[in-house]
């Protein structure tokens, strides 16, 4: 049987996460191929509405990666973003999804290899977890 | 505003058990002020029942429409062709809007998604806090504009009692006694001498205890 392939959206705020995976790829790191990056112009700009419609779509995992805390380029985005995640993650283990599909990471645009290491841990997650329960019996 | 909280999740899938194609009304009055019923709340509710339906292997239709006030029939009517095509309407307003759409719409399910909790204020961002219990007869210029019927736990007129301590109510160390805040602002204002003004025992009756109320203005009546 085939490997189950997670699919995972990954929110990157333009000024660290999205550089930071800029500099992965210059350094020629390899990181699991799973990841789908959407840029945003900040963290703060992701609202609830878009990590559940990922999430509806059948993404199997959501990350949100925004700039270290502290180093936001709008100055608080990053931990609007965090209280957003977190209220997600609530609804959705309500509803009977594993909380640990949506998950905040903090990093800066020099953290290339940190990139890699987040994409990788949270590919591991995610197959531990299995296919999102929407595509599995959907 | 009016202040509600939308009901857990589990109770909204409960009550659309049943139903394969609803309608999400939401408002764009009060309840979207407090985060609970303006078309973001909307559209994240129909996605979480899209996800919760879908996770079953139920799929459900949902649309979505909000309403510039849902307390009012002109605005309401205009729902008229979506609420038609769904099974039954799930409202994201306040229990009147819920209401006014059961009055408009005869022969349709319809649902309320929130719990309509007070009328209030917003401290800040995310924080909502009770000022008006809807009495029917306003004391605010003999109570230095705050008001122990509204936030006095037990609604005291000759406060506060022997359970206010450093300022807060007995209830909680969260919830400031009232009377104290009033005896602070009348002594800033100069006017500590009202507090002699005993209150004699309130009328009840236009704070609903006589019954439905009603406001007729008949110079705006058509």
């Amino acid at each position: 049987m085939k490997e189950f392939e997670p699919k995972i959206i990954a929110f990157c705020c333009q000024y660290c996460a999205y550089a930071a995976a800029d500099l992965a790829g210059s350094m020629r790191l390899k990181y699991a191929p799973n990841i789908r990056i959407v840029l945003v112009p900040c963290t703060g700009r992701i609202d609830v509405i878009h990590i559940l419609r990922a999430v509806e779509n059948g993404a199997d995992g959501v990350l949100v990666a925004g700039c270290l805390e502290g180093g936001c380029h709008f100055v608080e985005g990053n931990f609007k973003a965090k209280n957003r995640v977190r209220y997600v993650k609530n609804l959705l283990g309500r509803i009977g999804i594993e909380e640990e599909r949506v998950e905040m990471f903090n990093l800066s645009s020099a953290e290339g290899p940190r990139f890699a290491e987040i994409a990788n841990e949270m590919t591991e997650r995610i197959k531990t977890l299995g296919p999102s329960p929407l595509r599995r019996e959907g | 505003m009016i202040i509600a909280e939308m009901k857990p999740i589990e109770e909204i899938l409960d009550m659309i058990r049943d139903y394969q194609k609803i309608l999400v009304v939401g408002c764009k009055g009060c309840v979207a002020v407090c985060s609970t019923g303006g078309p973001k709340e909307v559209s994240v509710l129909a996605s979480l029942i899209r996800i919760a339906r879908k996770k079953e292997g139920r799929d459900i239709v949902i649309d979505e429409e909000s309403l510039d006030r849902q307390c009012e029939p002109e605005f309401v009517d205009l729902a008229g062709d979506k609420v038609a095509d769904a099974d039954a309407v799930l409202s994201l307003a306040c229990g009147a809007g819920v209401q006014m759409l059961a009055e408009r719409f005869q022969d349709k399910v319809i649902l309320p998604g929130c719990n309509t909790t007070f009328l209030g204020v917003t401290e800040e961002l995310g924080v909502w806090s009770e000022r008006c219990a809807g009495c029917g007869n306003c004391i605010l210029d003999k109570t230095a504009g705050l008001c122990p019927i509204a936030r006095c736990s037990k609604q005291l007129l000759n406060g506060p009692c022997g359970g206010s301590m450093n300022g807060k109510c007995e209830i909680s160390k969260d919830v400031d006694c009232v009377w104290q805040l009033i005896i602070d602002r009348l002594t800033r204002l100069n006017r500590l001498e009202m507090l002699e003004e005993i209150f004699p025992v309130k009328d009840w009756s236009p704070a609903g205890h006589g019954g439905p109320r009603k406001m007729v203005r008949e110079d705006l009546k058509t």
